[in-house]
């Protein structure tokens, strides 16, 4: 059972109060992309056997998106963080680093 | 207009707990930006205290639930809610806001007993920390109550209130009602 802390309200949410939102950090690739770029943006998701970061939504509570880094693995929590941003910011690298060091995601390291 | 009534019609029913509708609350639903300087001051020059994030201010019939960073529940008598309403827009009209009368989307109970008896039967039913050091009286937990949204709080140590939609009330009635079932006390708390 995951628990994340909602970066909007600080409540401790159990995975039960929470949607999940699939992978993190997508850029959308619309009107006037190639055929390969639109595919990719719309079907193809990592998959790691590790680090990864993930969009929740905080549906029993406050509503708000935000992102989380865990570990598929062992499925422990890097931490949490604001909705509002293309890439994790730089204290969630370093707790990821601070526990799996050399770690890869995507273009993230 | 017809007359208002609660879902529940004055239901009180005992177990280990004592499950009563808290009957018609008036429930105001505010959207503004909490953290905008402009809607604060505007608030506060109304006569109204703003709740820190997951908290109350007042009590049922008179306060204010924190819900999200956007929006905020202002509890009041279910006959001023209109008036109310009325002095919020006035207040708030320069600003981006939503303010609307709610009063009879919500079901409210009051579980009453042992402190511990309530904790309990609230945590037989949640995924939320209820542990007093969690949730002291003053704090708002938004949750899930088996398979609905809920939101409770206490208003003094033996003393909780909750409050759901009202299409589910009944269904919360019977889940409480089931849990606080005398003879399945856990004694957790």
């Amino acid at each position: 059972m995951l628990i994340l802390t909602c970066p909007y309200c600080g409540v401790r949410c159990d995975e039960t109060e929470l949607a999940p939102g699939g992978e993190a950090h997508l850029k959308r690739f619309g009107p006037g992309s190639s055929d390969e770029e639109f595919e990719d943006y719309l079907f193809m998701r990592a998959n790691p056997n590790g680090v990864h970061f993930e969009r929740w939504r905080h549906v029993y509570g406050c509503g708000k998106w935000f992102h989380a880094a865990r570990n598929t693995v062992t499925l422990e929590v890097y931490g949490t963080y604001s909705a509002q941003v293309h890439a994790p910011p730089q204290e969630i690298r370093d707790a990821v680093s601070n526990r799996v060091p050399g770690w890869h995601w995507k273009d993230e390291s | 207009m017809p007359e208002s009534v609660t879902p529940l019609d004055g239901a009180t029913c005992s177990g280990f707990v004592t499950i009563k509708d808290a009957g018609l609350a008036g429930m105001i639903l505010l959207r503004a930006d909490l953290g905008d300087t402009d809607v604060v001051s505007a608030l506060q020059g109304a006569g109204f205290d703003l709740p820190d994030p997951a908290e109350l201010v007042g009590e049922l019939g008179n306060g204010a639930l924190w819900m999200s960073p956007d929006e905020l529940m202002i509890l009041c008598a279910h006959d001023e809610a209109e008036a109310i309403v009325a002095t919020l827009a006035e207040a708030l009209s320069e600003l981006h806001v939503l303010v609307a009368n709610v009063s009879d989307a919500r079901a409210v109970f009051r579980l009453s007993g042992n402190g511990s008896a309530v904790r309990e039967v609230l945590a037989k039913l949640s995924p939320a920390d209820l542990r007093q050091a969690a949730l002291p009286p003053g704090r708002v937990r938004r949750t899930r109550l088996a398979q609905v949204p809920a939101a409770f709080w206490f208003a003094s140590d033996d003393e909780a209130v909750l409050i759901c939609f009202r299409s589910v009330a009944g269904y919360v009635l019977e889940l409480l009602l089931k849990v606080a079932t005398p003879g399945s006390e856990v004694g957790h708390f």
